[in-house]
C-alpha cells in the first residue's frame, strides 16, 4: 500500500529541512526520506551565503592535451578571487548565469537566512546585520560568514580586543603559534598570540574531540581536578602573551579553543571558563567530526519535528514510476528489503552532490542516480579538472541543471518532470566551497524548492 | 687542494645513494648531490617490487640470477624495507602454455625457487584471483619501499662521514685539462635541509672523481660534460588502489605486455604498468588510456579491481640503455642489465663514469661495481661489505614489542610505526611526548613526522615518503594541515604556509588521474575542507587582499560593534516571492 504524501522531500541535509518546512508552513502534508547521516556533521557549522567570487578565467591559458609529467612546470595560475565580501547580496550578480544564486535572485538568499534565523533562534547570530562576518577558522586565518553560532561570536575578527588562540598539544588539527601567526598575516584589527597547552593529555591517546567534550559537560575529574578548572589553569599562564605593536604586553580579552567546549551544556561551560579566565571564550569551528556541525544538526531536527514534518532516514530511493502526464508519480523505497512506494504530489530532490552521493560517477560518467537526472558534464573525465588544486574545477559545479523554478532540466533545456524541484548540493552551477556559499545556496534553493513544492499540491 | 673531495656521485635515487654508502664506507670522502628529494627521478616512481628475477627468466637471464641473488641480501640488510609477499606468475587460458613451462625452466635455471601450484591452490592463497586462473608459478617476488632504502642508504653513508644534498642541482660539470675535476650545483634554498623560503646558492664541489648516477637524466649530464649518454627512457604508469586486494605479487604469465603485475604495497595495491618511449624524462603526456588499461586488464587477473577504488596514478621513466649500434626497436625488448661506462675509455675524458640501465632490485650490486671501478681508478684499496652490513633500521630487527603501553600510542598504530622504521623505533618514538597521530589513514604519530622533519627540513613532501603520511584514502585532505602544523615548532609562519601548499599541490597531482566515483568525492571533501572551512584559497593571510576589517561584521557584544549599523534599505523593495514573478 502506498504511502502518500501532499510533498515527499527526499534528503535530510540543510536544503531537504528548508524544503520541508517551508512546504509544512504553506499548509502541505509533507514527508521527508533520507537515506544516510547529511553531511552537516561534517561542515563547521557555519551559515556562509557568499564570501567571494571567484575568478572562472585562468590568468594564463590551461595545458592542451593530457597531464604532462612535468614536475618543473608551472601549474596553472587562476587570479586571487574577489573577496573576501562584506556583502553577499551586491555580488550575485557577478556570478556566473547559470549560479543558484541568478536563478532564484538574492532575495530567496534573504528569505532562506530568515527562514534559518527563525528555526536555529538564538544559537545563532548574524542577523543583525546584512553583511559577512569574519570568522576564524582552523588551517586557515578567517573566513567571511553570514551567520556563526553564538559560541563563535567573540571570535569575530572585526573586533579590536587582543585574542589568544588556545591549542592542544594532544590534538594535531592546528598548531597555536602558526594560527596566531597566519591572523596576524591576515591583519587583522587586534593583537593575538597562540599558545600550546597541555589539558587533553589526560585522556586516552587520540580522544575524539566528542569524548573531550562530554567530559567539559559533565565537569569530570581529571587527576583529582574538575576539568574546566583543570583547563582554566592550563590557559591561565598564557593571559599576559600578547605583545601589542609598541611592544608592551596586554592581557588577552577573549581566548579561542577548539570547538569541543561542551556538547549538551556548551553556554554554561563557556561561561563557566569565561569567569574563570576573566575573558570572553569562543570556538574556532574545526573540521570532521565537527561538534558545532553536531549541533545544528540536532537544532535542524528539532525544528523539523516542530513544523510537523515525518521523517524516516536510513530508507533509500531504489526506483521510480511516473504517471501518465509525464510527472513522478511515486518512489520506491526499500524498507529492509521490501520496495514500497510513496506518492507524493510533488517531489523536492535534495540529495547533496558528490559528498553527500546525491551525485554518484563512475569513469564513464557522472550521474544523479536516484531520478537519473540529467547532469550536464565534459564526456571526457581528463577535462573534469584543472592543474591547480585551488581553481576553477569544473567537478565541483557538477549538478542538475534546473529552471528559475527549480524544475530539473532534461539534455534538451526542457523541463525533466514539471511536479520536481531541486535544491541544496544536487544543484549544479556553484562552486560553494570557493565561494563560501554552500549553507546560502542550500537554505536559497531549498526554500523556493519548498514554496514551489507547495505550490503545485494547491494548483 | 684542501677542499677537494675524493667523489662526487650526481643522482639520489638508489644507484646513487648505494653508490655513496659503499664509497663512504671503504673511506672515501664523498658527496651525494640530488636535484629533487631523495628518489626524485625514477626510484621514487616505481611499483615497489623486489624482483625475485622470474620477469627475466626466459628473456634476460643474466638479469634474472642478480635479480635473485640481490634478492636475498636485500631480505637480510634492509629487512625494514622488505615485506615478503612472496610472488606467483598466474597463468590464463588464452595464456601460452608453452611460455609458461619456459618460465618455469627459466627459473629453475637462474636458480629461483619456482613451484607450479594449481588454480585452486593459487586462489587459496589470493581469493580475489579469477575463476579460470589455470595455474600459477609461486616464486620468492617481494614488496620494497624505495624510499626507506634511500634514506637508510643515505644515513649510512653519513654516519661514514659523507655529505648528501639534496635540492640541489647540478649546472655544470667542471672540465678542466680535459679530466673531469667537479661540479657546480645551485642548492634551492642553500646548503643542508631544505627549508622554504631561503634563499638559493651556488656551489662549486671539487673532486677527485665524478660519478654519474642520473639515470634517465644521465644524457643531460653527459652534455655538461661534453659526452653522448644515449639513454632511452621509457615511461610507465602505476595506478594506486586504495586497498590490498592480493597480498601476494601477481604477475601475468605471458612474454611481454601492459599491464600485467599487482603489487601489494603498505595498504595498498599497484597496477602496473605501461612501457612507452620518451624523448624526454620530464615532459611526456600522462594518459587516460594508461590508467584504463591498467584497470581493464588486470582485472582479467582480479576482478575486483574493476570496480575498485583508486587513490591515484603516477608515471616514471625507466633508465633504459643499450650500447650504441644494437638497434632495438620496442623498449621491452631492451635489455634491464646495467652498464658502467668510463668515459676516459669510451670519449678519452677522465674523471667521469656514468652508470646507466638496470633496476632498483640490483641497485646495490651496481653499486659495488662502480665502487670498485672508481678505487681502481683512485688506487684506494678498501673491501665492499654491503652485502653483509644491515641498513641503518634492518640491524637486530627481530623484536616487535607491543608499542602501545610503552609508548602510548594505540596498538596498531604502533604496530605500523614499528614496521616502518624497523630498528630505529625505540629511538623515533621516544622523541615525542604526547604523540598523537597526525596521519590517520597511515596511522603516522607525530613522533615520526617530527623525525622525518628533522631530516628533511620543512620538505612535507621528503616527510610524507620518509613516514608515509598523506598517501592513504584521503590523500592529504584530513591531515595536510596537521602536517604542516608540526613544522610550526621550528619554523615560521610563511615557511609553514608555503610547505602546506607544496604538499597538497602534489597530493592533488596524483589524484587527477582517479577522479571518478569514490575518489571523486573525496576530492570534494577535501575541496569542501581546505577551501570552504579553511579558506585555503581565498586566506587572506595569503592573498593579495587588502580587507577592510570595519566593514564586516564585528558583533552585537560589548566591546565589540559600535552599535550603528543597520541593515541597509534595500529589505522589502523587491519581490518578496523569491524573484519568482518573471515567470508567472
Amino acid at each position: 500500500m502506498a504511502i502518500d504524501s501532499d510533498v515527499l522531500v527526499v534528503g535530510g541535509g540543510m536544503a531537504g529541512i528548508a524544503a520541508a518546512v517551508t512546504a509544512a508552513r504553506e499548509g502541505a502534508d509533507v514527508r521527508l526520506v533520507s537515506h544516510k547521516a547529511s553531511t552537516l556533521r561534517q561542515a563547521s557549522g557555519l551559515i556562509d551565503a557568499l564570501g567571494y567570487v571567484p575568478a572562472t578565467e585562468p590568468t594564463t591559458p590551461l595545458r592542451e592535451g593530457p597531464p604532462t609529467a612535468g614536475r618543473e612546470l608551472d601549474r596553472d595560475e587562476w587570479p586571487d578571487p574577489e573577496g573576501p565580501l562584506s556583502d553577499p547580496y551586491e555580488a550575485i550578480d557577478r556570478l556566473p548565469a547559470d549560479h543558484p544564486y541568478r536563478l532564484v535572485g538574492p532575495d530567496a538568499l534573504r528569505d532562506g537566512l530568515a527562514l534559518f534565523d527563525d528555526l536555529v533562534g538564538d544559537a545563532y547570530l548574524g542577523d543583525h546585520t546584512d553583511r559577512n562576518a569574519l570568522v576564524p577558522t582552523f588551517g586557515g586565518s578567517v573566513k567571511p560568514t553570514a551567520r556563526y553560532p553564538a559560541a563563535a561570536a567573540s571570535g569575530l575578527a572585526s573586533d579590536d580586543r587582543p585574542a589568544l588562540i588556545v591549542g592542544f598539544r594532544s590534538l594535531t588539527e592546528y598548531d597555536a603559534r602558526a594560527f596566531a601567526d597566519r591572523l596576524a598575516a591576515a591583519g587583522v584589527p587586534f593583537d593575538v598570540a597562540g599558545a600550546e597547552v597541555e589539558f587533553a593529555e589526560a585522556f586516552r591517546a587520540d580522544a575524539k574531540v566528542t569524548r573531550l567534550a562530554k567530559a567539559l559537560d559533565r565537569n569530570e575529574e581529571i587527576d583529582g581536578t574538575p576539568a574546566r578548572e583543570a583547563l582554566a589553569k592550563a590557559v591561565g599562564p598564557h593571559l599576559h602573551d600578547v605583545v601589542d605593536a609598541e611592544g608592551g604586553v596586554d592581557r588577552v580579552e577573549r581566548v579561542g579553543f577548539p570547538a569541543f567546549l561542551g556538547d549538551d551544556h556548551s553556554a554554561e561551560v563557556r561561561a563557566d571558563l569565561a569567569d574563570r579566565l576573566g575573558a570572553a571564550v569562543f570556538e574556532i569551528p574545526m573540521g570532521p567530526p565537527s561538534l558545532p556541525g553536531l549541533r545544528l544538526e540536532d537544532l535542524l531536527y528539532d525544528a523539523l519535528d516542530a513544523a510537523g514534518v515525518r521523517f524516516e532516514t536510513g530508507t533509500p530511493v531504489v526506483d521510480y514510476e511516473t504517471d501518465d502526464d509525464g510527472r513522478i508519480d511515486h518512489v520506491l523505497m526499500d524498507r529492509k528489503g521490501t520496495k514500497v512506494p510513496y506518492g507524493a504530489e510533488a517531489v523536492v530532490l535534495a540529495t547533496g552532490g558528490l559528498v553527500g552521493k546525491g551525485l554518484d560517477s563512475d569513469r564513464e560518467g557522472v550521474r544523479e542516480p536516484v531520478l537519473d537526472l540529467h547532469v550536464p558534464q565534459p564526456a571526457d573525465r581528463y577535462e573534469w579538472f584543472v592543474d591547480d588544486a585551488f581553481g576553477e574545477q569544473p567537478y565541483a559545479r557538477f549538478g542538475v541543471r534546473p529552471d528559475d523554478r527549480l524544475r530539473p532540466l532534461d539534455p534538451d533545456g526542457e523541463v525533466a518532470y514539471g511536479n520536481v524541484r531541486v535544491a541544496g548540493g544536487v544543484v549544479g552551477g556553484a562552486d560553494v566551497a570557493r565561494e563560501k556559499s554552500a549553507s546560502g545556496v542550500s537554505l536559497a534553493t531549498g526554500l523556493v524548492a519548498g514554496r514551489e513544492a507547495a505550490r503545485e499540491v494547491t494548483q | 687542494m684542501d677542499d677537494q673531495a675524493d667523489v662526487v656521485v650526481i643522482g639520489g635515487g638508489s644507484t646513487g645513494c648505494g653508490v655513496i654508502r659503499d664509497l663512504a664506507r671503504r673511506g672515501l670522502d664523498a658527496v651525494l648531490v640530488e636535484k629533487g628529494n631523495l628518489t626524485h627521478g625514477t626510484t621514487g616512481r616505481m611499483h615497489g617490487l623486489l624482483h625475485s628475477g622470474g620477469r627475466y627468466a626466459v628473456s634476460d637471464q643474466t638479469s634474472a640470477r642478480e635479480c635473485m641473488e640481490e634478492n636475498r641480501v636485500l631480505r637480510d640488510i634492509a629487512s625494514h624495507c622488505v615485506e615478503e609477499t612472496g610472488g606467483m606468475f598466474v597463468k590464463r587460458p588464452e595464456d601460452s602454455e608453452e611460455y609458461f613451462q619456459q618460465k618455469l625452466e627459466g627459473c629453475r635455471a637462474c636458480d629461483i625457487p619456482a613451484e607450479v601450484i594449481d588454480g585452486e591452490e593459487a586462489r587459496r592463497r589470493e581469493p580475489y584471483l579469477a575463476r579460470d586462473v589455470e595455474k600459477a608459478i609461486a616464486v620468492p617476488d617481494a614488496a620494497i619501499d624505495p624510499f626507506r632504502l634511500c634514506v637508510a642508504n643515505a644515513a649510512d653513508a653519513r654516519e661514514h662521514g659523507a655529505r648528501v644534498e639534496t635540492h640541489a642541482k647540478v649546472t655544470d660539470v667542471l672540465v678542466e685539462d680535459g679530466e673531469v675535476v667537479g661540479v657546480e650545483i645551485e642548492h634551492d634554498t642553500g646548503p643542508g635541509k631544505r627549508v622554504h623560503r631561503e634563499p638559493g646558492t651556488t656551489e662549486e664541489i671539487r673532486a677527485r672523481y665524478v660519478v654519474n648516477a642520473t639515470g634517465a637524466w644521465a644524457g643531460r649530464i653527459g652534455e655538461m660534460a661534453g659526452v653522448d649518454v644515449e639513454v632511452r627512457p621509457s615511461k610507465g604508469v602505476m595506478t594506486v588502489m586504495n586497498t590490498r586486494q592480493v597480498d601476494t605479487v601477481i604477475n601475468r604469465c605471458r612474454p611481454k605486455g601492459d599491464a600485467d603485475i599487482v603489487v601489494p604495497h603498505e595498504t595498498a595495491c599497484i597496477l602496473g604498468t605501461t612501457d612507452e618511449e620518451v624523448d624526454d624524462p620530464e615532459d611526456y603526456p600522462e594518459e587516460e588510456w594508461e590508467v584504463d588499461l591498467m584497470i581493464e586488464t588486470l582485472s582479467e587477473l582480479v576482478p575486483a579491481l574493476k570496480d575498485a577504488r583508486t587513490l591515484r596514478s603516477f608515471w616514471g621513466v625507466r633508465p633504459l640503455y643499450e650500447p650504441p649500434g644494437t638497434g632495438t626497436d620496442d623498449p621491452t625488448d631492451i635489455t634491464r642489465d646495467y652498464f658502467l661506462l668510463d668515459h676516459d675509455e669510451r670519449d678519452g675524458l677522465p674523471g667521469l663514469t656514468s652508470i646507466v640501465g638496470g633496476k632498483l632490485t640490483t641497485y646495490r650490486m651496481m653499486a659495488e661495481s662502480i665502487t670498485d671501478h672508481v678505487c681502481e681508478k683512485l688506487g684506494h684499496d678498501a673491501a665492499c661489505d654491503t652485502a653483509d652490513t644491515p641498513l641503518p633500521g634492518s640491524d637486530d630487527f627481530s623484536v616487535l614489542r607491543d608499542y602501545m603501553d610503552e609508548f602510548g600510542i594505540r596498538s596498531p598504530v604502533g604496530r605500523r610505526s614499528a614496521q616502518r622504521l624497523g630498528s630505529r623505533a625505540d629511538e623515533v618514538l621516544n622523541g615525542a611526548d604526547p604523540n598523537p597521530v597526525v596521519c590517520e589513514c597511515e596511522g603516522v604519530t607525530r613522533a615520526e613526522v617530527q623525525d622525518a622533519i628533522e631530516g628533511a627540513g620543512s620538505d612535507l613532501n621528503a616527510v610524507r615518503l620518509r613516514t608515509r603520511a598523506s598517501m592513504g584514502n584521503c590523500q592529504g585532505g584530513f591531515c595536510t594541515h596537521r602536517i604542516s602544523a608540526e613544522l610550526a615548532q621550528e619554523y615560521p609562519g610563511p615557511v609553514v604556509r608555503d610547505a602546506e601548499d607544496e604538499l597538497y599541490q602534489e597530493r592533488w597531482k596524483g589524484q587527477r588521474h582517479a577522479l571518478w566515483g569514490r575518489q571523486l568525492s573525496q576530492a570534494m571533501l577535501n575541496h569542501m575542507l581546505h577551501a570552504t572551512t579553511m579558506n585555503r584559497d581565498g586566506d587572506p593571510a595569503t592573498t593579495d587582499a587588502d580587507v577592510d576589517f570595519g566593514a564586516f561584521d564585528a558583533g552585537t557584544g560589548p566591546a565589540g560593534a559600535d552599535g550603528s549599523e543597520v541593515d541597509d534599505a534595500t529589505t522589502g523593495v523587491t519581490a518578496t516571492d523569491g524573484g519568482l514573478d518573471g515567470d508567472r
